[in-house]
């Protein structure tokens, strides 16, 4: 697999293709406009990714799933140059905060990973890409957040 | 403050020892307390062992091989800080007036590279998310951004560290580095380069807890040499939610700058336990997981105010004879980390230089000392020892 190819144009995997599979389930959606599959607590307001059956912050029971902005603004950013334990992608790879309106912050891969190329507060979107291809031939998909046009 | 004493302590060095096992460097760290202590079998009523990749019943084999078994023993794990909770269970039972004597000692045989957790989902190491360096440097980032602290200052807390080490028998690295040699390692997670963090490693430590005062009259030849040294304060915090780059590693936080750290929480509970405050201390061992890692931990453990990290370090307070140095033992960063003895590796060093027999690391004076350690869970955890 190229390096370039998680920098370059977003992988618009249509929903459902044979050969392709998400990282995990429940954790976005793809497609066309995908977004985070996130969540809101009815009782104190607060959002969280991914969603969780219980609020993090005030217990509550009464959390409802919500698809999260696909648009946010950089807060941390670094690269990741060796492989960590259980990676099976490419590296380097970018790996950062973004600040979603929603009033959180999302931990995510980057699309890009010279860190020399970003800057604060800059606006990110929502892109699903390639991570690597399993044992059985399938593209497996990941959530990443590239540099808004 | 609390009643315990320490009447003996001892450690297996840091390092990297092929064919020696967590039981046998465990032996070692034991064997020296206890003799310290004057304490032999059957004078403990409790062990606690600290180990986070030890696995399971590490604290039986350790007195299992030296034949001192019979008492509960109990195995602890809160990851980074997993010392720091043995010795506040030890203490907190001494203060109960459940025990008179209590053994608490840390044992770890790590890999080397980065630490493989069973901490995350298999989807999050599929996905790139177990890369503990790219926290740490997020969490560098995000202090440089707010403080200006420079990578020069990040260098600089390796070159203290690591000359620290020098003096230090039991750390695992001990040349002195330059600013330039640190800066020309290769970039691991930026702003982090390699000589910035520290390596994962095998050790282990031990400490011998007394209730009532009776540290030094166990008749052992080193208890209570240099004056009586007191556990003022042993405590464990867990974090918070809502910081996103808090140890506790969560997938998303909230936009909330104002959410106090688990080493904060640990160190306000410490001060106040102690009756003290950071003012007072001589003497610091702090969490130099990497080297920014320390610099954040002056700010959390009030050493500095906030955004003062880089001007304490500049002035030379946390150097050796400044008005607070930091990591006299060379921190992790020379001594490396095994997970479960480091926080008592600090509890060592600390009543090494209490007792003023640190040889050429000595803080002049010591008389009150802070350890501090944090890690995955999160788990934070901050001893004071005063003289």
């Amino acid at each position: 697999m190229s390096r370039e190819r998680t920098v370059s144009a977003p992988a618009t995997t249509p929903d459902g293709a044979p050969g392709t599979v998400p990282v995990a389930p429940g954790l976005f959606t793809e497609g066309e406009a995908p977004h985070l599959v996130g969540a809101r607590c009815a009782v104190c307001g607060s959002h969280l990714f991914p969603a969780k059956p219980q609020c993090p912050y005030c217990s509550s029971d009464d959390v409802r799933e919500t698809a999260l902005s696909s648009r946010g603004v950089l807060w941390a950013w670094t690269a990741v140059t060796a492989p960590p334990p259980g990676y099976r992608g490419d590296v380097p790879y970018g790996f950062g905060v973004v600040e979603l309106p929603e009033g959180i912050r999302v931990l995510a891969r980057l699309t890009v990973a010279d860190p020399a190329a970003l800057e604060a507060g800059q606006p990110m979107d929502l892109r699903i890409v390639p991570l690597h291809t399993d044992d059985e031939g399938r593209t497996v998909t990941t959530f990443a957040f590239a540099p808004a046009p | 403050m609390t009643d315990v004493t320490i009447a003996g302590v001892g450690m297996h060095p840091f390092g990297r020892f092929e064919g020696v096992s967590a039981t046998d460097m465990g032996v070692v760290a034991v064997r020296r307390a206890l003799d310290e202590a004057g304490v032999g079998r059957g004078g403990f009523q409790a062990a606690f062992c600290a180990t986070a990749y030890g696995g399971v019943a590490s604290g039986h084999k350790v007195l299992g091989a030296l034949g001192m078994t019979g008492t509960p023993i109990v195995d602890v794990e809160a990851g980074c800080a997993s010392g720091a909770a043995a010795l506040m269970l030890g203490a907190s039972a001494i203060e109960a007036g459940q025990y008179d004597t209590v053994v608490v000692f840390g044992v770890e045989k790590m890999p080397k590279g980065i630490i493989r957790s069973s901490f995350f989902e298999p989807w999050q190491e599929e996905a790139g998310f177990a890369a503990t360096p790219a926290y740490f440097a997020l969490r560098a980032q995000r202090l440089m951004a707010g403080s200006g602290v420079t990578k020069e200052h990040l260098a600089a807390v390796v070159v203290k560290n690591r000359a620290n080490g020098v003096g230090n028998p039991d750390a695992m690295f001990r040349s002195p580095v330059d600013a330039a040699a640190v800066l020309g390692s290769r970039v691991v997670c930026e702003p982090l380069h390699l000589w910035m963090l520290c390596s994962p490693n095998e050790g282990a430590a031990c400490v011998v807890l007394r209730g009532g005062g009776g540290a030094g009259t166990g008749g052992g030849a080193g208890a209570g040499a240099g004056g009586t040294v007191r556990v003022a304060a042993a405590v464990l915090r867990s974090h918070l939610p809502g910081a996103v780059l808090s140890e506790s590693t969560p997938m998303s936080g909230l936009v909330d700058d104002t959410i106090p750290s688990p080493s904060t929480l640990a160190a306000d509970a410490a001060y106040e336990a102690a009756g003290i405050g950071p003012r007072d201390l001589d003497v610091v061992e702090c969490q130099d997981t990497d080297a920014a890692r320390e610099l954040l931990a002056y700010e959390e453990l009030r050493l500095c105010p906030p955004g003062g990290a880089a001007r304490l370090l500049e002035r030379g307070d946390s150097a050796p004879g400044g008005a607070l140095p930091v990591n006299p033992s060379g921190g992790l960063l020379a001594k490396g980390e095994p997970l479960g003895a480091s926080a008592l590796g600090q509890v060592v060093e600390l009543v090494h230089q209490l007792r003023g027999r640190a040889g050429e690391r000595q803080v002049d004076g010591a008389r009150v000392g802070l350890a501090h350690t944090v890690g995955r869970g999160a788990n934070a955890g901050v001893v004071v020892l005063v003289r």
